[in-house]
């Protein structure tokens, strides 16, 4: 038992002196902490538009991102999230509109740009010709990053993503979950100040998840400003701190998570079945309610405070009901409607 | 609202830097790890093609040229070797780095870009020429087949017909649908050079249509012609027109293959 306690505290102090080592953020960037952003705009669009021949994906959004912010894109499939993150870190054209990055435009300055974002892309766009530490110096070399500083960061970012043992292991060898990490890891080889996160977790295991999560969440409080999309609503609500609601190629909504779930569905949310009398009781007691019925379940959203639905069920009892916080998916689901997308 | 109007796609001499050795030394670390089933393979196949051809066939087909048959093919061999690195290089292998593998989309989203990832795998396409047809060339060698110290330039002529060839190939590669259709260049292509451009028999043979139109539409022959000049030491004046022809081609080639890739990559 306490050999257990013990290999968990030295793994913990571990990982916290391995997180202190990988960046040597500007002292500034540190002392601010969490959640006092500078106000100075690191990303900004306006009419920010892309088509594809008749396709508009982007469709003139505007948003700014805020050096040492975490900024989600939600949205279901086929928003427009990639698209926007793609053209961020200049990978697509854009059709119309102004992209800033960095105050720089990425219609004339990709290249800076480039040198000071770091990319994790959906898919697995690792070499699989290289083995694991290989994949890293090779892409340190695009960065011109000479070859014992690459070292050096390759070896820190091997330790900082649990990736030790695997240095030497060709990339076919590693689980999912080992790969994802290591495209966390590669896009942090430039010491970027800016980090793209498409769908980080999209596939993964809990357990793996929860992992890639830990990374963000070390590297927001380095201070690293983190732009990632994402359908996860635990996700979007646990690492951001501002999220942007992207549906048919355009931002619907924005703001804090925990602010846009007292703004859209109020505090608490009533499942029951899709039964007649008691929905008429429902109707009569919370006229201003909003019903929406999923299947053969009906949810009640209320804008009043916690605990009326408690009243509510004293006065009329019934079976299959729970009563619990509105959360994300509510907001997401209300704001992008129920129909399949693909 | 702010219309884009300088398409990045436009076509455009590209504007290159050092990075595209960045690229170039990504395939390179490749080949190196590979190297013994890269290598060795390369070796047998120049053997194989002097004992069945030169010493079998060749007992059969009276000199060329006051040359035994042998001495005749083997620079042929080489100029094979150049066009036969570069073009499968810049065709399968640059297809599987870009469609399969994804390479260039992770190199693009550093500050590397897009026409420099594409030189990067010209100039390694090149590279692959100089290396297969400088083992071809030790080979023939051995085999007392080189006779001009001339032989010492073959590298450079390697080089300068692989990046022909790689941007030819990779003009082919930006418009493949898929793998399969390389099987168009290869059979229709690069199957009439390896027999026609004065590889195995002189081009004189030919009526003066298909030697015109060799000269023409087929690279391979300016490399041959080149190649057995080196080795051989009869180099004539001619010989500078095909060198001209084959710098011209490979700007041409290179500029476009570039910008069909440029096409392709960015949407």
């Amino acid at each position: 038992m306490m050999g257990e306690h013990k290999k968990t505290v030295v793994a913990v102090a571990g990982l916290l002196w391995s997180i202190a080592a990988v960046f040597k953020q500007p002292r500034a960037v540190i002392s601010e902490g969490r959640g006092m952003f500078s106000s100075e705009v690191l990303i900004k669009a306006r009419g920010l538009t892309k088509k594809f021949g008749n396709f508009t994906a982007v469709n003139r959004i505007d948003f700014e991102v805020n050096k040492g912010e975490c900024v989600g894109f939600l949205g279901p499939n086929g928003a427009g999230k990639t698209t926007t993150v793609r053209m961020i870190y200049c990978f697509l054209p854009l059709t119309e509109g102004e992209l800033a990055v960095g105050g720089m435009s990425v219609t004339a300055q990709a290249r800076e740009i480039k040198r000071i974002i770091g990319v994790a892309p959906q898919e697995d766009n690792l070499d699989p010709d290289f083995t694991v530490v290989k994949n890293l110096l090779v892409y340190a070399r695009y960065f011109d990053i000479q070859k014992a500083e690459a070292e050096k960061r390759a070896v820190e970012l091997l330790r900082f993503f649990q990736l030790e043992e695997k240095r030497d292991v060709v990339i076919s060898e590693l689980s999912t979950g080992m790969k994802r990490r290591l495209i966390l890891a590669r896009a942090l080889i430039n010491e970027p100040q800016i980090l793209l996160l498409d769908e980080p977790t999209t596939g993964l295991d809990p357990q793996a998840r929860r992992t890639v999560w830990e990374g963000v969440r070390a590297l927001r409080r380095r201070g690293v400003t983190i732009i990632l999309t994402t359908h996860y609503m635990d996700e979007a609500a646990s690492l951001c701190d501002r999220l942007l609601i992207m549906d048919n190629s355009r931002i619907i909504e924005q703001g804090a998570p925990v602010e846009l779930v007292k703004r859209h569905v109020g505090e608490d949310v009533l499942e029951m079945d899709n039964d007649e009398n008691l929905l008429r009781a429902l109707k009569k007691e919370f006229p201003s309610a909003r019903f929406e019925v999923f299947g053969d379940r009906v949810h009640v959203f209320t804008d009043q405070p916690h605990g009326v639905f408690e009243n509510f069920l004293a006065k009329f009892p019934s079976k299959n009901v729970t009563i619990r916080n509105a959360n994300l998916e509510d907001v997401f689901l209300k704001l992008t409607g129920k129909g399949l997308r693909d | 609202m702010t219309k884009i109007t300088d398409s990045p796609t436009r076509f455009a001499v590209p504007r290159l830097t050092y990075r595209v050795w960045n690229v170039w030394r990504r395939n390179l670390d490749v080949f190196m790890k590979t190297i013994r089933v890269n290598f060795f393979p390369s070796l047998i196949e120049p053997i194989l093609y002097l004992l069945a051809l030169g010493l079998g066939l060749g007992g059969f087909v009276q000199p060329i040229e006051g040359m035994p048959y042998v001495n005749f093919i083997a620079p042929a061999l080489v100029a094979i070797s150049i066009m036969y690195g570069s073009f499968f290089e810049c065709t399968y292998a640059s297809f599987v780095r870009m469609y399969f593998q994804k390479t260039f989309d992770a190199i693009i989203a550093t500050p590397v870009s897009v026409e420099e990832v594409i030189a990067g795998e010209l100039v390694w396409g090149a590279t692959r020429a100089a290396i297969n047809s400088t083992t071809v060339l030790a080979v023939i060698a051995a085999f007392g087949l080189v006779s001009s110290p001339l032989f010492l330039l073959v590298p450079l002529l390697a080089f300068l017909g692989g990046l022909l060839f790689s941007s030819i190939a990779m003009c082919f590669t930006a418009i493949a649908p898929n793998i399969d259709f390389f099987n168009y260049p290869a059979f229709l292509f690069v199957t009439p050079m390896f027999l026609l451009s004065g590889t195995f028999f002189p081009l004189s043979t030919l009526p003066s249509f298909v030697q015109t139109a060799a000269q023409v539409f087929l690279p391979l022959t300016h490399v041959v012609n080149l190649s057995r000049g080196l080795i051989l030491g009869n180099v004539e004046a001619s010989m500078l027109l095909g060198l001209v022809w084959i710098m011209a081609a490979t700007f041409v080639f290179f500029v476009l293959s570039i910008n069909l890739m440029k096409k392709r990559l960015i949407r």
